[in-house]
């Protein structure tokens, strides 16, 4: 379903974020990308939402390569993948509400389909009394869960999360690990960057460990060590 | 889908308007300074327009002739000079209606009047006074005048002076500086109203600027690039129909204020009265510089955001 094939992406100041890496994610896997800071995982995951275009190689999602996309073809791309982030990037003066719904308007759904997903999707996340409030009134794990309803609102075929637990104490991590749990559960393929050797444990899923630019290993089983 | 994107844009503009109040007051308090600069620039055409014509309309010649000269012979001459093309306007003072101009303006000065009565005679000649078209076309009517054409029916010189000769460096003094000022003015004004434009602009570019990260995370969930412009052009529109209002209705106190000043020192001409009896034409100009400044600046300055 995912495919990166021998990508490499080189910055103009001629540092390697990522070296010949090749790896295949098939529908309906949890994926944990593992390393320390630097080792590529965000830079894979942009290479994915072609944030970035790779230096050399390609990536493909279901044999279209990202990168060949033109842009109306990578917003309607992007609206297949949702989207979880360390720093939660709510949009500041929109409330819950309309953080999700503004997902959902974007990809040109109905008023009366985001009047009847928006708080399905809340309860999912178990957030529906802060419906109207602003992510500022919003504790961490509150917005990360805002974050992940706004993910999934339109349905996703992948949900991308990059280190979505980096801000959040132990009992909020555990809350989002679940929820991201129970989403891959529902079908849904997911892509987690961590460097939480806990999150690993208590998975029990494939992981993939980086280390300066390369892939190291790929466990089918789980096991956080590098 | 059209309309229900439409209806997405505009309200998402209002609420943006509405919520982020400091960025809102600060876009339309610096539009409102632009608008204001557009506004009093046009006023200052105005007036410096005003000026040159009361300057100009100041500016005549007289045509003195000898008390001997008749009257025919001075209408003659009155006839052909009216049918140069230069000449605007031509008026005759008669002897006896120069001295009753000249009692009436020494009615208070005995000593002259009494030197006035010891002539026994009307010591003024009669007067041509001769407004030409523009000021530069005096000294060709001058010359007119020294030439052959005025003497009288008889082959004999009647004009006593011109006081053109006289006056010559004052009114080619004040041609130049019409000429100059005309120009100054003009660069005057283009330069402010550029530097203002920039400032705005630059306003309305900080608020995107605050809204970067925003603006890539509606990128990342697939919003159209269209979409994302929508409502900060809304934004920047609305930051202008508001700034616009506020800065006409500011323009009534102001102008009110500086009406009287104006009134005093260009004969009649009442800038509050100009911009009341000028409301339309400089409320579209007003709004419209508003308007394109928030719709363009917002535009531009989202561009670089939008490429992600």
């Amino acid at each position: 379903m995912i495919v990166f094939d021998r990508v490499s992406k080189i910055y103009p100041d001629s540092s390697v974020a990522l070296e010949d890496v090749t790896l295949s994610i098939e529908p309906k896997e949890f994926v944990s990308l593992v390393g320390p800071s630097g080792a590529g995982k965000t830079t894979l995951l942009k290479l994915f939402l072609g944030e970035e275009q790779p230096t050399e190689g390609a990536v493909y999602y279901e044999s279209t390569n990202i990168h060949k996309l033109n842009r109306k073809e990578t917003d309607v791309f992007r609206r297949k993948v949702g989207m979880v982030f360390q720093d939660f990037r709510l949009l500041p003066n929109k409330t819950v509400y309309e953080n999700i719904a503004f997902t959902m308007e974007a990809a040109g759904r109905t008023d009366e389909e985001i009047e009847s997903d928006v708080p399905h999707v809340l309860e999912l996340v178990d957030l529906t009394p802060k419906v109207w409030n602003f992510p500022r009134e919003l504790s961490g794990g509150e917005k990360q869960r805002v974050a992940i309803a706004r993910a999934l609102v339109n349905e996703p075929d992948v949900i991308i999360a990059d280190e979505p637990t980096g801000n959040l104490d132990p009992a909020n991590t555990y809350d989002i690990v679940q929820i991201l749990k129970r989403i891959n559960d529902l079908g849904t393929t997911v892509l987690l960057a961590t460097h939480n050797k806990g999150i690993i444990d208590l998975l029990k899923r494939r992981v993939i460990a980086m280390e300066r630019g390369k892939v190291v290993r790929d466990d089918r089983s789980g096991k956080y060590f590098v | 889908m059209f309309w229900m994107k439409l209806k997405r844009v505009l309200r998402t503009g209002f609420f943006n308007f509405w919520r982020d109040t400091t960025v809102t007051l600060a876009s339309v308090l610096i539009m409102m300074v632009t608008l204001l600069v557009i506004g009093l620039i046009s006023f200052s055409g105005v007036i410096l327009d005003a000026t040159l014509t009361e300057l100009k309309n100041k500016i005549d010649i007289n045509v003195t002739f000898i008390t001997s000269a008749k009257e025919e012979d001075i209408l003659n001459i009155k006839h052909t000079t009216e049918s140069l093309p230069e000449v605007l306007l031509v008026t005759y003072v008669s002897r006896e209606e120069a001295l009753t101009l000249f009692k009436e303006r020494h009615a208070n000065d005995q000593a002259i009047l009494s030197a006035l009565d010891e002539l026994g005679e009307n010591p003024l000649g009669g007067v041509l006074n001769i407004r030409a078209r523009d000021p530069s076309q005096y000294g060709s009517v001058a010359e007119f005048l020294e030439s052959d054409n005025a003497l009288s029916s008889a082959g004999f010189p009647i004009i006593d002076r011109v006081n053109y000769f006289q006056n010559k460096i004052a009114i080619d003094r004040l041609t130049k500086v019409i000429a100059s000022a005309d120009w100054l003015g003009f660069v005057a004004m283009f330069f402010l109203a550029v530097v203002s434009v920039l400032i705005a602009f630059n306003t309305i570019r900080l608020t995107i600027y605050l809204a970067r990260d925003e603006i890539s995370v509606m990128r990342l969930v697939g919003a159209s690039a269209t979409y994302i412009r929508g409502p900060f052009m809304v934004v920047g529109i609305i930051y202008g129909i508001v700034a616009g209002i506020l800065t006409l209705l500011l323009l009534l106190p102001i102008t009110y204020w500086l009406g009287g000043t104006t009134e005093d020192f260009f004969v009649g001409f009442n800038l509050f009265s100009y911009y009341l009896r000028h409301f339309l034409e400089i409320a579209f100009v007003i709004m419209a510089s508003g308007v394109l400044i928030g719709a363009l600046s917002s535009a531009l300055a989202i561009r670089k955001y939008l490429k992600v």
